[in-house]
């Protein structure tokens, strides 16, 4: 059914496209998505557009943004055997501040790897005897998962750690902070729950194009070819090139979970700094269910971000991968040093995997 | 599994609040607990999101995109 968005023909046709709306006007255009990156750099798609329209990778992976002090913290209960930890398998080896889950199961911590936060209060509902904790994190995406684990009721001995994210803050902190961007591809699995909509106080406020894209090549080139011919005649709207899956108003009930179970906090990105309003805290009513309050781990702000790694520019998008001078070197998906080598959807561990097709 | 990556997947069945859904040849267990479940039907496509259909695929929506860009093809070659 979807294979024509990667007819090569197809491609190769819209990419010449922004070649020729572009002309020599040099351009700047930033997603916030590891999916994004992904596709961009498997495709080859940097390579198809013109020279002079740049795209670059913002903060989108959200394990790679994800506080040391929160790892580390998460990390301890595991390590002094207060609780179970469950979380994604991208997580395991992130390291912390100080230690890395995957550390604290090295030392004899229970960590277990789920593929979605179901199946870890399925657990817990099986061992009542043990406490469990599910390191939540992820952007809009990934939030609705776990608030309906809480609304529908989950055993007394399970809590969330949430370090979950919000990305339309992220968006604004960047465009407010000067990095000279023209637009942006607006990540398309958070778009399904928050909305068109969502980007539309942030496209009129800063005067730039968003636009809301899929992950196929040519869901990414119609994107770009978007934003560059909103920038020439001047507009800077909210479009929707990802009409079959995203509506203006969201995913209404995914939403309405959130705002049950969390409310916005400040909160500090790893390699970033705090983004006002940007995080997801568990709303005293399912205080029974929030690690941070049962556990009394908190852990925000330090980042301890590793000696020498560049990954707070890799993240704001000032820098390439290649730039660090650690990567391929010190720095590899095998021994990783900064949390943007480690996950699957972080910059540098994408550039490292396909640099060979470069 | 990287965190925010969503799938494409078949309804295979639908049973109440799960449904049996295919990604790439492999079945599996979703919950439809997140989307609007009144007129979803077995053979339309879903996003799969850790274990949750987070949208509906609209397959009319990704045709017409299709179409419009072939017929720029199209309409190129015949110049
Ligand atoms: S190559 Fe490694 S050390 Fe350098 S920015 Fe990327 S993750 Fe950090």
């Amino acid at each position: 059914m979807f294979v024509g968005f990667r007819d090569r023909d197809l491609v190769r046709r819209a990419a010449s496209e922004v070649a020729k709306r572009a002309g020599s006007r040099g351009f700047r255009i930033m997603h916030v998505c590891g999916t994004h990156e992904w596709s961009i750099t498997h495709f080859g798609l940097r390579e198809m557009l013109p020279a002079n329209v740049k795209v670059v990778a913002g903060p989108g992976c959200p394990v790679c943004v994800t506080p040391g002090a929160e790892i580390d913290a998460v990390a301890e209960l595991a390590a002094r055997r207060k609780a179970v930890v469950t979380t994604f398998g991208d997580v395991l080896r992130v390291p912390g501040a100080r230690s890395s889950l995957a550390e604290a199961k090295a030392a004899g911590g229970d960590v277990r790897v789920v593929y979605s936060v179901s199946d870890a209060v399925q657990m817990a509902r099986a061992e009542p005897e043990k406490e469990f904790v599910h390191f939540s994190i992820g952007f809009e995406t990934t939030a609705p998962m776990s608030a309906v684990e809480l609304i529908k009721g989950p055993p007394k001995n399970f809590s969330i750690y949430s370090s979950h994210k919000l990305i339309p803050p992220a968006m604004e902190f960047l465009l407010g902070s000067g990095a000279g961007i023209d637009g942006f591809i607006c990540p398309g699995h958070v778009s399904t729950i928050i909305g068109a909509r969502a980007y539309e106080p942030i496209a009129s406020k800063y005067g730039k194009p968003m636009v809301i894209s899929g992950f196929e090549p040519l869901d990414v080139i119609s994107g770009i070819l978007n934003i560059v011919t909103q920038v020439v005649s001047g507009r800077a709207a909210v479009d929707n090139e990802y009409t079959r899956a995203v509506r203006a108003e969201g995913n209404e009930i995914a939403m309405g979970a959130i705002s049950k179970v969390f409310e916005p906090c400040d909160s500090f990105w790893r390699g970033i700094g705090t983004i006002r309003g940007s995080g997801m805290r568990v709303r005293g009513t399912y205080r029974e269910h929030d690690a941070r309050a049962r556990h009394g781990v908190e852990g925000g702000g330090d980042e301890g971000m590793p000696e020498g790694c560049g990954c707070g520019d890799v993240l704001l998008g000032r820098m390439e991968p290649e730039g660090c001078p650690l990567f391929g070197k010190a720095c590899t998906p095998a021994r990783p040093v900064g949390p943007c080598m480690v996950s699957s959807e972080g910059t540098c561990a994408i550039a490292f995997k396909y640099r060979k097709v470069r | 599994m990287p965190v925010c990556l969503a799938v494409p997947g078949k309804i295979i069945r639908i049973d109440g609040e799960m449904a049996e859904v295919e990604i790439g040849g492999i079945r599996r267990e979703a919950s439809l607990s997140l989307i609007q479940r009144e007129g979803l039907k077995e053979g339309e496509y879903v996003l799969i999101h850790t274990g949750f259909a987070i949208a509906k695929i609209d397959e009319g929506e990704a045709r017409s995109i299709l179409e419009t860009w072939r017929e720029i093809l199209a309409a190129e070659r015949a110049d």
